[in-house]
This record gives C-alpha cells, sequence and structure tokens, in this order.
C-alpha cells in the first residue's frame, strides 16, 4: 500500500526486495521446528543410516561391516515373518478401521446434530493406548476374562484371544480398531462438513437415494481427505509397537513378532544396533514408498470440488 | 543426567516412607556428614519388595563409615536394564548396581564392570562364607571375579492346601513325590487328582471331561524359553540333563533325549486335560490364577513367597512343597542368585568397593535375611532369613533343602544368551502349542550353537 509503483522496473524491484525481505522474518518463524527437525529428525536419521553399516553393540564402538547387515536381514526368518504378521495387522487395522469410521462418519453427518454423541465416538481415543491394552487384555483373558466367561455361558469354546497364534494379531488388530476408530471418524467427519450442503440439496430434487448420495456424491468429494486419512494411519499401523509391548511381546511363536517390536528387541534386548538400524531403515523405505504410491493413486492433491 | 533437587525430594520423602522409618531418611544422613568431604555413591536395584533392607543397610553403611552417603534408586525391571545399558554409553550410570547373570555376560565382554580380584586380595575377604556356587556364577569366562553373592534363589511347589486336603493328600504325600517322563509318577497323579472339571469330576476318575476344565492340576507358566528355570529345569536336572555342561560354555544341549522326553511329558499333561493349553495360560499371570482357584499347583521360584503366602482369603490357603523326586534318585532345583557390579563409570573404584564389600558381608545381609523376602548369600544370614519366614508362619524347607542337599544344578550362563532365548523361546512356544513336536528341538540348537561359531 506504501508504494504506488510508477514503472515496471522499480515494480519488480520492490516485489523483489519484499520477497526477500521476508526471508529473515520467516527464517525466525521456522527456526524452532527447524532445529526440532534437524536434531530430533534428520540426525539421528543419518546416524541410523551410517549404524545399519556397522556392527554395534552400543557398548563398545562401532565396526564396519559394508552390506552385512542387508544380506543376513535377506536370508532372516524372523525378519520375513515379522513381515508378514505386520502385514496381517495393518490389512485388518486399516480395512476395518476405514470401513467402520467412514459409515459413522456418514451416520453423524447424516443423522445427527448432538455434540454429545459426537463426543461419545472419541472417547476411546482420549484413553492412553497402553491403558487400553492392558484393559482389553485382561477382558479377554482366557479363564478370568469377562468376554470368555460370555462365551462359554452360552455354550461355546472359550478363545486364546491372546494366547493363540491365530487369535493373537488379529485380536491387536481389533483392540487398536476400537481405539482408533473415533478419531478416523473425526477427520472424515471433517472431510463431510466441507462438502456443500448444495450438491446435496441438488442430488435430493433428483430424487437420488441414501446410498446413491453416498457412492456418487459423499465418496469422490471426500477423496483428498480419505486419501490423508489412508496415508496417516497405514504409517501409523506399520508402527504397531506398544499394544503388543504390553500384552504379548511377540509371541506365541512370533505370531505377533511386528516389525518394530522385532526391531527392538534386536536393539535394546539382544544389543544388535547395527542390524536393527539396517532393519529400521527398510522399514523407513517401505513406509516412504507406500506414502507415495498412496498419494498418486489416490490423486490426494486434486479436488473434485474445483469446479 | 544429574536428577533436579525436586526428584530428589520426592524421591526422598518416597524411600522415608517405604522404609516405615523416620531414623533412616537419606536427608538425615546428608547432615549428618558435616565435614564436607562426604562421598556420594549410586546404587541401583529393581525389587521394590527389597528396597527397605537395602535402604536399612545403606543407613547403617553410612553411620559406621561417616566419609560415605549412599543414595539407593529402585526402578521396575524392565526399565532397569535400559538404564543400566544407557547409562553405560553417557558416562552417567550407577556407581554400583544389582546384577543379573542373563545381563552381566554383556557387561563383562564389553568391559563396562570392574573385576573385583584385587580388592578381594588386598582385604583378604573369605569367599567361603557364601553358599556353594554362588560364586562361580559370578566369575567370568576370564576367571575373574566380578560380583559377591547377594542372595539366592531355588524353585518348589507352591499350591493350594483347600485343594490337596480336599483330593486326600498330607503334607508328607506332597512332600515326597516321584517323577519320571514315561508316566509322570505320583507327581502325575497328583496333578490328575487336583484336576476338577466342570461337573465335579476328577482328573484321575471315569467321566472326565478335558474340554471344560474348571480347575487345572498344574499350571503353565509360559513355555520357559532357553532356561525353564521354573517351568521343568527341576524335572530334567533328575535325569542328569543340564542346558550347557558348566558355566560359561559355547555350546546348549537342547538336542537330548532326555530333554526331549520331559517336554513331550509335560506337553501331554495339556493333552490330558491336566494344564491349561498355551493359548489358554497367556493373560493373567500364574499367581493370580493359584490366587483364583484355576490352577491347584504351580512351580516357582522362592522369590515370589512373600506374594503367595500373603494371599491368604477363603478360598486360597497356600503351601509350598519339595519338587518331585526323579529317576536319578534326588529331587532338583535350578540355583540362581543376584550380586553386585561395579561400573567402569564409578567416579570413585575405592569408595564404590567399600559399600559392595559390606553388601556382601554379613552386616548387611543379617539385615535382608530379617526382612524374610529374599533368601541372602551368606549361609550363617541365610538361617537368619529362614528364621524370619517362620516367624511369618512359612515354613522354606522345600527351597531351603537344596541348598543343604546339594541338589542344586546352576542357572545356564553363557555368552549371546539374549539370542538364545530369541531363538529358543519362540522353538518351545511351538511346541508347547502343539504346532510343532519335540523332534524340532533339534533343529533349533543347531541354530542355537552356531551363535557361537
Amino acid at each position: 500500500m506504501a508504494t504506488t509503483p510508477l514503472s515496471t522496473k522499480p515494480a519488480l524491484a520492490v516485489r523483489v526486495s519484499r520477497r526477500y525481505g521476508q526471508l529473515a522474518p520467516a527464517l525466525m518463524f521456522l527456526l524452532p521446528a527447524l532445529i526440532g527437525f534437524l536434531v530430533f529428525f534428520a540426525w539421528p536419521a543419518v546416524r541410523g543410516l551410517y549404524l545399519s553399516f556397522t556392527d554395534y553393540n552400543l557398548l563398545s564402538d562401532p565396526e564396519f561391516v559394508g552390506g552385512d547387515n542387508y544380506q543376513k536381514l535377506i536370508s532372516d526368518p524372523v525378519f520375513w515373518r515379522s513381515m508378514a504378521v505386520t502385514l496381517q495387522y495393518v490389512a485388518i487395522n486399516i480395512v476395518v478401521q476405514t470401513i467402520a469410521a467412514l459409515g459413522l462418519a456418514v451416520l453423524l453427518h447424516r443423522f445427527t446434530r448432538s455434540m454429545f454423541i459426537r463426543g461419545v465416538v472419541m472417547l476411546p481415543y482420549l484413553i492412553a493406548n497402553v491403558i487400553v491394552a492392558l484393559v482389553w487384555y485382561w477382558l479377554a483373558d482366557y479363564n478370568l476374562g469377562l468376554i470368555n466367561s460370555a462365551i462359554s455361558a452360552v455354550g461355546l469354546d472359550r478363545i486364546g484371544f491372546f494366547g493363540d497364534s491365530q487369535w493373537a494379531m488379529v485380536t491387536i488388530a481389533m483392540v487398536n480398531v476400537w481405539r482408533h476408530l473415533g478419531y478416523t471418524t473425526l477427520l472424515i467427519f471433517a472431510g463431510l462438513q466441507a462438502i456443500p450442503h448444495d450438491v446435496y440439496e441438488a442430488a435430493d430434487v433428483d430424487g437420488a437415494g441414501e446410498f446413491r448420495v453416498f457412492r456418487s456424491i459423499t465418496l469422490p468429494l471426500l477423496r483428498p481427505v480419505l486419501a490423508f486419512v489412508l496415508v496417516v494411519t497405514v504409517v501409523g499401523s506399520f508402527q504397531i509397537f506398544d499394544t503388543i509391548a504390553v500384552t504379548t511381546r511377540g509371541g506365541p511363536v512370533d505370531a505377533t513378532n511386528a516389525i518394530t517390536y522385532y526391531i527392538y528387541n534386536l536393539a535394546f534386548t539382544r544389543f544388535d544396533f547395527g542390524y536393527a538400524s539396517a532393519l529400521s531403515v527398510i522399514l523407513m523405505l517401505i513406509l516412504a514408498s507406500i506414502a507415495l504410491i498412496q498419494m498418486r493413486v489416490l490423486r490426494a492433491g486434486h479436488s473434485d470440488l474445483e469446479r | 543426567m544429574k536428577k533436579s533437587p525436586i526428584t530428589a525430594a520426592v524421591l526422598a520423602v518416597a524411600l522415608g516412607t517405604l522404609a516405615g522409618c523416620s531414623t533412616a531418611d537419606p536427608d538425615g544422613a546428608t547432615t549428618g556428614g558435616t565435614n564436607g568431604d562426604v562421598t556420594t555413591i549410586s546404587y541401583g536395584l529393581w525389587d521394590s519388595n527389597q528396597l527397605p533392607a537395602y535402604q536399612q543397610c545403606a543407613t547403617d553403611f553410612a553411620a559406621a563409615n561417616p566419609q560415605y552417603k549412599v543414595d539407593v534408586e529402585q526402578i521396575g525391571w524392565d526399565d532397569y536394564w535400559s538404564k543400566i545399558t544407557t547409562g553405560f554409553v553417557s558416562g552417567a550410570n550407577y556407581d554400583v548396581f544389582t546384577s543379573h547373570v542373563a545381563f552381566y555376560p554383556q557387561f563383562q565382554s564389553n568391559g563396562q564392570v570392574l573385576p573385583l580380584d584385587d580388592y578381594i586380595a588386598r582385604d583378604g575377604l573369605d569367599m567361603s562364607i557364601y553358599q556353594d556356587g554362588l560364586v562361580d556364577l559370578w566369575k567370568g569366562p576370564d576367571g575373574k571375579q566380578y560380583g559377591l553373592p547377594k542372595d539366592f534363589d531355588t524353585v518348589a511347589l507352591f499350591y493350594n492346601a483347600q485343594m490337596t486336603e480336599a483330593a486326600g493328600y498330607t503334607t508328607e504325600e506332597l512332600n515326597s513325590l516321584t517323577w519320571n517322563p514315561q508316566d509322570g509318577g505320583t507327581y502325575e497323579e497328583l496333578i490328575a487328582s487336583l484336576t476338577i472339571d466342570k461337573n465335579g469330576v476328577r482328573g484321575n476318575e471315569p467321566g472326565f471331561d478335558k474340554r471344560n476344565v474348571e480347575t487345572y492340576g498344574l499350571w503353565m507358566e509360559n513355555s520357559g524359553g532357553a532356561d525353564g528355570q521354573t517351568q521343568w529345569s527341576f524335572l530334567t536336572a533328575t535325569l542328569g540333563w543340564t542346558q550347557t555342561d558348566g558355566v560359561w560354555a559355547t555350546s546348549y544341549n537342547y538336542d537330548d533325549e532326555r530333554f526331549a522326553a520331559t517336554i513331550g511329558w509335560w506337553y501331554g499333561l495339556v493333552e490330558k486335560g491336566y494344564m491349561p493349553s498355551f493359548a489358554a495360560q497367556q493373560g493373567i499371570s500364574w499367581a493370580d490364577q493359584l490366587i483364583a482357584g484355576n490352577a491347584a499347583i504351580v512351580p516357582n521360584g522362592s522369590w515370589m513367597t512373600g506374594h503367595v503366602f500373603g494371599a491368604v482369603s477363603d478360598t486360597f490357603t497356600p503351601g509350598v512343597a519339595a519338587t518331585p523326586v526323579g529317576p536319578n534318585g534326588s529331587n532338583a532345583s535350578m540355583f540362581n542368585g543376584l550380586a553386585d557390579n561395579i561400573s567402569k563409570t564409578a567416579k570413585n573404584p575405592d569408595a564404590a568397593w567399600e559399600w559392595v564389600k559390606y553388601l556382601g558381608s554379613a552386616a548387611c545381609q543379617d539385615v535382608v535375611g530379617d526382612a524374610a523376602v529374599v533368601f541372602p548369600a551368606i549361609s550363617t544370614s541365610t538361617d537368619k532369613a529362614i528364621a524370619a519366614f517362620e516367624a511369618k508362619g512359612v515354613d522354606v524347607t522345600a527351597f531351603t533343602q537344596h541348598v543343604e542337599n546339594g541338589t542344586t544344578v546352576l542357572y545356564p550362563i553363557t555368552d549371546k544368551k539374549s539370542d538364545v532365548n530369541a531363538i529358543m523361546t519362540p522353538a518351545m512356544e511351538g511346541i508347547m502349542s502343539g504346532a510343532a513336536g519335540t523332534d524340532s528341538l533339534v533343529r533349533a540348537n543347531e541354530q542355537v550353537n552356531q551363535l557361537f561359531e
């Protein structure tokens, strides 16, 4: 407002100086986040990458061993098994959670205005992960748990939810669905609210049924939000750790030995930091490519709302 | 990392409360040393049950040696070892810490704990005051002594006396059980008769419904992994089998026929319905299952005595019986014990040694014995603990007889312990969940022995 350009030349100069004139304050604002990023993300990642090429037990100095750790990984059956059970967990967790959250969010959006009910949906997410895991661990106990008492009361066989290798990962996946459902619902719900009402009104006028409205309006317009939710939950899901650490501890017979838990064990109980770092690098690559693929496939950067 | 003054104050209050006596206030010790030349020794332990006794030792030690002051800190088992390990790296470790044979080989092989031989020779310590075998546990593969034994533990059978009485067993009969891997001897007979199904039919009676068991004769406390300390080591030892041939061995014996036979018999109890399946035992701990009446007998370690005997109720009368006599004509128990290590990072190793020496002396171990929580390593202090347990109405002969009769087998101490566990735990879980046969032990043993090549 202060400078009214008389010709194009000074105007360019002003624009340039303005752009760079704001560089210093911009950096000031970015600095805290930048320091955090460098200290807590960038440097550990670089050091982790370096350690993945070493034999390091924390107590003596790292010893460079080249690609040995990566070679070992290919022929490590425990690593492949842990990848398989991690994928099993992610598949169950994401499919059930996303479908349930989508359904719940649509129900909330279309049929209720009650803040109370919206709040109740969020409740499980307010409880700490470890507490959720422990509560379900007790509820699902084979002998003393409420769930098995109920199953047994109706005349069915008790189920070893955490102790049976067929059930353990399914149980853990469902416990986390229970906890994260409300949060995922809330994210999708926010996406739903961003869809203009006039589109729904138009659909009403056209005489579209509830299902048709969901398929042709809600889903397409929700796509960017769904893409974001999926990227966040899939990446988070791959990092399943706490529920396993407080319940099955990787057992029975490695049935819940998810990749992050395996890495933790290698590093902090077996002190094989080099090999654990190599696994972490592989996990990082997997997560980065999954996120990238999801963004591309779901065209997260574009919205069908732009008319 | 140094403790903030607030943390220290909170800790001091907490310690004072736990110790239950105002004279043991650690702050009192600080102000007591007015000359200003007080050396502070930091000491770590994980068992909260033993904290009051060691706090007392620290107070007594400081009273007798005003130039020293000991800061005792207790952290739960899971966090304890992370703290010790990272403490070595950061250089801010405890000067002295309670150590376990599953962890100290790693510290020893990396030169993180100090050998004590020079100090022991200088002060002319008598190493024969300790129970036999314990000193060897703390001798490294280099032949040096890294710790003075502080306590020991053995294994016996905890049971619900109301159930054994109902089944018609006397205490004498419970303490003279026999076992063999073929038919399980009178031990299996007892387990069978203590197992009761939903209709009240016992495991040794016709019509027993093994699919609907109300009370299991024997509880399975997971697979036992590589050690089977409280699960099967007291059985395999009576066949003359142990995991390794002596301390610091470089190979394991899991491929032995005797081991397979024992595990085969043990898993057979699941198939007969006398013991919960692997899936059924996962969850709430064995002690709670015993107290709740879901199990009649659970073999476990002497460190659980206080917990089990403190849980008397209308339906639970605790008892403890000796492990069964096996084919070699005597019974057996695994024998393990703790000691105190001095960190390489200790600021004043001489001061640390004075405290270690005190912890390893009768003066401190008598205090620990009187607390009746664990059995001190010094023979005379062990007797004090036995008397203290007796005063509480607990007869601990079932545990201590192994030391008197020499029927102990040492905890298998080798290098690469955590790697061995990582192989053996899934292997044993596979067998105990019925997914694999005992023949899979041969392959597991090959994998274990490859670690040492």
